[in-house]
């Protein structure tokens, strides 16, 4: 300390310019030691840079100008044939998967080569599409570039269209990969399976036990629950917008132009006899050459757009041809179009997770001829169904190579890691369709015996407390009563002045002054149900409790509560307003008192939008109001009000503190139902007309009542 | 310096210079070849994807294929209500397969004329296939051969729970070919399971109630889970042989207090021979924990592999919504062709076992809650009693040929939601909004509108339900006598304002009233209700009572009010009615309640309409329906209907009782009516005579029987309209004049 105030004292400019000199050194050194190791780096990369070291291992280039060619002896060793009985269990590695602490699965890609045979020709042609499906692998979260930290492992030989590549060759190649390892944990693509006139419905290729992702297996090949369905890539859907005509013009619509004979046939004698099917076929042109992007009325010849035409169908025909699975599918669902599928045993695109009951109809192939009837048998609400399934499905599963492929992906990272796992809704249900999921689908009476927890919100009305706390130890059911105490600037009374009560009793001191503090999920709740009530609601008698308890247990995932209030929409200022009156509708039940589960809490939580909940706090208003937006939101079911009207205001604290009195308070209410309904997208609340009462509430007294003491006011 | 330093900034300057020429040099490779990627082929022509099959047929491949339903299953016997056909037995028959011959028997599948029959089941007891088993059945090859339909088992269904024996346990060694018959088999794997043929059933014990069954241990749903231990097993190992891997290293889990996995070596008599090292310390900690106790205190309960892929303990822990963490490689679940048992198990994997309790600590709460709910829903929907077992098979097959007949079938959301699949009719409706769930989806933008008719539609419309709830509903009233109470109740109606039409039913001798007279009650002439009256003397012949819902065909809507003729309601009281039902429409809402208790003194139930605390039933005399729940009161098992038809009387019980056991809910009652008959009856006075009330206590006890159980449920409240009775002013009150009605 002394020496300092001595050199700042005395001796002030020498020192400083001693101190300048240190810093410069030390610059100038630092500067040095940085370009030096620069250089040194950059050195280092120079002469390294053709070798990589062992433990680095570089993406796959899928842009590689020149591909170290490799040429198969024609002799050498194929890979063993399709083990046809494989399933996860026999034939995939898992131990292979989530090494290193992976929570997913990790796929390797072989890296690129010209594999040719001994007279230079190419064993296979490299399509777009395949490099598509191995640039979004490489892009994916999924990708890793070290074959020992692999999962899964993909050869990057193109092997989508049974037509252009070389069976025999291909295995040969397959056997020669690094890790082949009789084809454990591969994965190989398909689109196109098997050639005239058999037309197998896998691949013909020796794929041991690899999985084959293909499209057109049928249920003898498709291995269950190891194998992938992909759907067969069209690229004309590519270029179908998603715009709609008001109205559709034809019931059925047939556009595909290989339709097996005797089926046509069939067809045929349908669309003489009913306008409803619109059969198109190839146009009759001089050149005799196929204009794929038309279409020509079988009998008349009137020409049609393709694929504009699928989209004025309601339903649109599929018919399984040479193979299963035909691309016009593709073309359909983009259209959307409803397809009627009429190929047996077929299986479908990511059966296991899409859902396809819920975008097409399955016609036997042997019920062609009551095609119609089946198609006007179809109700509106289906139809409607389909119809906005279609769009929804086709934008998240199929409408890209890209979109097929992690589709695919993330097919198989649940198969292993099945935590992973999204529910049958994710999949299958569009939110903006059918609502969110009720966390509570059981169909139960609650239960009685554990009770409930009261759960008292309070700041400083420390004498209203105990009269409601001994008020509230008198109801049978009370298991325990939790005290939010939520002043930081005064403590709760101590122990010895609580009222002696029968029920346990846990004082929470909070952090901040917070209104969601009331919602907040305390491990100290241990019964399902919770009674949140304000400190100043101290005239609801025990019997009143009590049945409002039991109404609760009836409907144990809606709130049920006392006070309640209504949203009404305001014509003059096009806006929501909240409404307090004595109405004969209710839309809310106000959470000064009243029943819940734990899990809308929880909820409340984390799970609320947070714009909604950091409102609340900042506002210090419309808790209940969330809250009830809350719970129709996720329920899309009304609260339920119990007993009559009430005047919910102590008789004491009628003057300043009651907050409802302020008019300002009011409007703030109004704009805050305004304010979560647009949050929403729209309004959540459902008003009803309708209140619990006990059985015998305002009956003649002649059998005694199981809740006497019930009163209106 | 300063010449030092300029150098170095040269230097450095010059690095750059090369960094950025190296970047830039892989920048531009990288456009060159983006654009060499659109210089790739496609990978198939329009030509090759579109190729035209040969003129032959697709010849039917030699090799042999196992059995699909189109091509081992005769449809052209099956209509649009199949059948069921058991063979008569003769030879020795197990206690549970008795039991499964007897529940379909007595269903509403079974026929008792083989030529009209769609499925064959045989009397011929292929359980268990396990020769050393006590329970075995000799000779069982020839005796389905001899089956005078057989044909290779061509739309035959075969039951097995076990197959193979010691020591390999081999699933195909049955003892006899199924042929083309459809196995219903447990502990399938998916090696040897025809995929969309054979059935996965659950492994059951000897015990399974033959009918109704425990109903769910888990009714609450406390949130987070509050189990004692995270995840539990005790169980035999056997040691050495076949499927015994899994189980013997179960106790390196085992830490006595989250983790409890006990195992045993004592079973057989010759388990001593066998023992290793470890037996003794498995016995001693095995001891410790009751088996009860841990699946009603565990929130997951390890379900490991057998010698056969399935146990027993799959069912148990179901049943105790104890969530199964399935460690049996390669099996499939039961009924998995239509439920969805990601919503309810975790798939554990034999191979890494011991990242087991890894895989159970990473499920969130909020996840245990919604699977431990699926577990309830499904052991109470399809697994607690051997009927809902047998049940779910023959509807899973009678399913998959309405699908083949009327490309439809029930959507996945109702085999894994409440009210399930049996508490559903496959025929009724294709659409989740025909049914009464209990919530509706948002409402769906309006799809474009269908193509105009120009030709008339097909000859047969099939008609379908309408959606639920709907805007209006259809008086259906059961009408015995005119009487100024039905005019009045006509007039009622007509003033009402969401009713859409007026279904009457006339059950009398006397000649129906005339559609004039009618409408002339209903009043209001300037827009008369729609009327129609239909005679159930000639029209249902023989249905007696139960005929009062019989004329579904004439109802427009989802939502019925049933009525006896002379119940006394107000305009009003309709009206709120079908307000409130409209939030409930899986539920009976209505007016008149009455209740059951247990008969300590006759050891039986009774029926009661004192008037108490609470209530069970509602009576349809004057109560909203759904027009699904109507039709599966048609479809109820035949001997019910025929104790209602006996009695002539009990059908509104019946109603409530299944309306109770499908959706496990108290009906409504509102506000304060309790009597739906004018004071002064003077038509039927049976509901003064004691002997009517004595048959309606009789009923209950069939009903309960019949059931196995008692499914009516209790409810303590009722629901008032809003200001109901509140004292303001009855200007403000949209309800009035129902407060002025007082019993």
């Amino acid at each position: 300390m002394a020496a300092e105030t001595f050199l700042k004292t005395s001796k002030y400019s020498k020192y400083t310019s001693y101190r300048n000199i240190l810093y410069h050194r030390f610059f100038v050194g630092l500067l040095l030691f940085i370009v030096v190791s620069l250089v040194l780096i950059v050195v280092c990369n120079i002469f390294t840079g053709s070798t990589p070291r062992g433990d680095f291992h570089e993406s796959i280039n899928l842009d590689a100008s020149s591909l170290p060619v490799r040429t198969l002896i024609s002799e050498s060793r194929t890979s063993s044939p399709r083990v046809t009985n494989c399933t996860y269990w026999s034939c995939f590695n898992v131990y292979k998967c989530g090494r290193g602490g992976h929570d997913k699965i990790t796929i390797y890609i072989y890296p690129l080569k010209d594999y040719r045979t001994d007279d230079e020709k190419a064993i296979s042609k490299f399509s777009r599409e395949f490099y598509e499906i191995l640039n979004t692998i490489k892009n994916s979260k999924y990708y890793t570039p070290n074959p020992d930290d692999a999962c899964l492992l993909v050869p990057s030989i193109d092997t989508l269209n049974q037509n252009s590549f070389s069976s025999k060759y291909v295995a040969q190649a397959l056997q020669s990969l690094e890790h082949w390892n009789n084809g454990e944990n591969h994965l190989i693509f398909n689109m196109v399976a098997g050639v005239a006139p058999n037309y197998n419905t896998v691949i013909d290729l020796n794929t041991s036990k690899a999985i084959i992702a293909g499209a057109g297996f049928d249920t003898w090949t498709f291995r269950y629950g190891f194998d992938i369905s992909l759907p067969l890539y069209s690229p004309t859907a590519q270029k179908i917008n998603n715009s709609q005509p008001k109205q559709k013009n034809y019931m059925i619509i047939s556009t595909q132009l290989n339709i097996p004979e005797d089926y046509l046939a069939e067809l045929q004698s349908v669309a003489s006899s009913s306008n409803d099917l619109l059969l198109l076929d190839r146009c009759k042109t001089a050149s005799g050459k196929t204009d794929y992007m038309k279409r020509c009325e079988y009998t008349t010849g009137k020409v049609f757009d393709y694929p504009d035409i699928l989209k004025e169908g309601m339903f649109c025909l599929v018919v399984r041809s040479a193979r299963l699975a035909q691309p016009v599918l593709m073309d359909i669902i983009a259209s959307q179009c409803i397809p009627i599928i009429i190929a047996d045993t077929i299986v479908m695109p990511f059966n296991s997770h899409v859902d396809w009951n819920k975008i097409a109809l399955f016609v036997p192939e042997e019920n062609i001829k009551n095609m119609l009837k089946i198609v006007h048998s179809v109700s509106k609400e289906r139809r409607g169904e389909l119809y906005w399934q279609l769009r929804w499905v086709y934008d998240r599963y199929f409408s890209s190579i890209e979109r097929i492929t992690s589709t695919m992906l993330e097919i198989i990272n649940e198969k292993v890691f099945p935590l992973a796992a999204r529910m049958y809704e994710d999949w299958n249900m569009p939110e903006h369709l059918y609502g969110p999921v009720n966390p509570l689908f059981l169909p139960v009476t609650a239960p009685k015996s554990p009770g409930f927890t009261a759960v008292i919100l309070t700041f400083d009305r420390v004498d209203s407390l105990f009269t409601l706390v001994r008020k509230l130890v008198r109801t049978p059911s009370l298991a325990k009563i939790l005290v939010v105490w939520n002043n930081q600037k005064k403590q709760p009374p101590p122990s010895s002045e609580w009222p002696v009560v029968n029920k346990p009793l846990k004082v929470i001191q909070t952090k901040e002054n917070k209104l969601s503090n009331r919602f907040f999920p305390y491990d100290e709740i241990e019964t399902e149900c919770q009674l949140t009530i304000d400190d100043d609601i101290v005239m609801l008698t025990p019997d009143e409790l009590e049945f409002g308890f039991d109404v609760w247990r009836e409907f144990p995932d809606r709130i049920v509560g006392f006070p309640s209030r209504l949203h009404v929409w305001d014509n003059v200022t096009s806006s929501w307003k909240y409404h307090s009156e004595w109405t004969n509708q209710i839309s809310m039940v106000l959470t000064g008192a009243a029943f819940h589960h734990k899990i809308w809490s929880w909820y409340y939580t984390y799970k609320m939008p947070a714009e909604i909940r950091s409102w609340v706090d900042d506002n210090f208003n419309c808790e209940d109001i969330a809250m009830n937006f809350l719970v129709a939101n996720v329920t899309r079911k009304p609260p339920i009000k119990v007993t009559p009207r009430k005047k919910f205001k102590c008789p004491e604290c009628t003057n300043t503190e009651m907050l409802s009195a302020d008019a300002r308070h009011m409007s703030q209410r109004s704009a805050c139902v305004d304010r979560f309904s647009r949050i929403y997208g729209h309004m959540a609340l459902k008003a009803v007309e309708f209140r619990a009462d006990p059985l015998q509430y305002r009956e003649a007294a002649g059998v005694p009542h199981a809740y006497p003491d019930i009163g209106a006011l | 310096m300063h010449a030092k330093k300029r150098y170095f900034f040269l230097i450095i300057s010059c690095l750059f210079g090369i960094y950025c020429f190296f970047n830039g040099y892989n920048l531009s490779s990288k456009n060159i070849k983006k654009t060499r990627k659109d210089q790739l082929p496609e990978f198939a022509t329009i030509e090759e994807l579109t190729e035209s099959p040969s003129r032959q047929k697709r010849n039917p491949q030699a090799t042999i294929k196992s059995c699909r339903m189109q091509t081992c299953f005769d449809f052209s016997n099956c209509g649009s209500d199949p059948k069921v056909y058991v063979y008569p037995t003769d030879g020795p028959v197990s206690a549970t397969y008795r039991k499964v011959l007897s529940v379909i028997r007595e269903s509403r599948y079974a026929t008792h004329d083989p030529a009209e029959a769609c499925l064959f089941i045989p009397a011929v007891d292929t359980l268990d296939a396990d020769p050393l088993s006590p329970e075995h059945i000799q000779d069982v090859a020839s005796r389905l051969s001899r089956l005078p339909h057989w044909k290779n088992g061509r739309n035959h269904l075969i039951f097995n729970l076990y197959a193979g024996t010691w020591p390999d346990y081999a699933e195909g060694a049955l003892g006899f070919d199924p042929g083309d018959a459809i196995m219903a088999r447990a502990s399938a794997s998916e090696t040897i399971f025809r995929d969309g043929f054979d059935i996965s059933l659950p492994l059951f014990h000897k015990e399974h109630p033959e009918r109704g069954g425990a109903p769910p241990a888990a009714t609450g749903n406390p949130f987070p889970a509050p189990r004692k231990h995270l995840l539990a097993f005790k169980g035999k190992r056997y040691v050495h042989g076949i499927g015994s891997e899994t189980r013997n290293s179960l106790w390196h889990l085992h830490d006595g207090n989250n983790l409890i996995l006990v195992t045993t070596c004592r079973h057989g008599k010759s388990w001593k021979d066998l023992r290793d090292e470890r037996c003794d310390e498995d016995n001693k900690e095995y001891d410790k924990f009751d088996y009860e106790q841990l699946l009603a205190n565990s929130t997951f309960c390890l379900v490991a592999r057998g010698r056969r892929l399935g146990s027993y303990r799959f069912l148990e822990a179901l049943a105790a919504g104890c969530v199964p963490v399935l460690l049996s490689n390669g099996w499939r679940l039961p009924f998995d062709e239509r439920i969805d048992w990601r919503r309810a198990v975790i798939w554990a994997d034999e191979r890494l076992l011991l990242q087991v309790p890894e895989l159970v600590r990473s499920v969130s709460p909020e996840r245990v809650l919604a699977l431990r709910q699926q577990t309830q829903l499904l052991w109470e929907q399809y697994f607690s009693s051997i009927e809902k077992i047998v049940f779910t098979t023959i509807e899973i097959i009678l399913e998959r040929i309405t699908a083949h007949r009327s490309s439809r079938q029930r959507e996945a959301l109702i085999w894994n939601a409440s009210p399930g699949a049996l508490g559903t009719l496959s025929t009724y409706g294709d659409s989740r909004s025909h049914l009464p769930v209990a919530v509706s989806a948002p409402l769906a933008p309006a799809a474009p509108s269908p193509p105009p008719r120009p030709l008339p539609a097909p000859s047969v419309p099939l008609s379908a339900p309408p959606p639920t709830p709907g805007d209006a509903y259809t008086a259906l009233l059961y009408v015995q006598a005119t009487s100024p109470a039905l005019h009045k109740l006509l007039a009622n109606i007509a003033s009402s304002e969401f009713c859409k039409k007026v279904v009457l039913v006339w059950d009398s001798e006397r000649a129906a009233p005339t559609l004039k007279s009618l409408s002339r009650m209903a009043g209001d002439l300037r827009d008369p209700l729609p009327v129609i009256v239909i005679d159930a003397t000639t029209h249902y012949p023989g249905e007696g009572v139960s005929a009062r819902w019989q004329p579904l065909w004439a109802i427009p809507t989802a939502a019925v009010f049933s009525l006896d003729g002379d119940a006394p309601l107000l305009a009003e009281e309709l009206d709120f009615a079908f307000r409130v039902w409209q939030h409930f429409p899986e539920r009976i809402v209505g007016y008149p309640a009455r209740n059951h208790y247990w008969d300590e003194s006759k050891v039986a139930w009774g029926y009661s309409s004192k008037w108490g605390g609470s209530y069970s039933m509602v009576l349809p005399g004057a109560a909203l329906v759904h027009r699904a729940l109507l039709a599966l009161y048609g479809a109820a098992a035949p001997a019910l209907r025929l104790s209602v038809r006996r009695a002539r009387n009990c059908e509104d019980i019946l109603l409530n009782c299944l309306a109770a056991h499908l959706t496990r809910r108290p009906p409504l009652k509102l506000a304060q009516r309790r009597r739906y008959k004018p004071a002064h009856h003077r038509y039927r006075s049976s509901w003064s005579d004691p002997e009517h009330f004595v048959q309606r206590q009789s009923c209950l006890n069939t009903f309960a029987a019949a059931w196995g159980y008692m499914p009516l449920v209790r409810s303590v409240l009722r629901l008032d309209p809003i200001l109901f009775k509140d004292p303001v002013s009855t200007l403000r009150k949209k309800y009035r004049k129902m407060e002025l009605v007082t019993s």
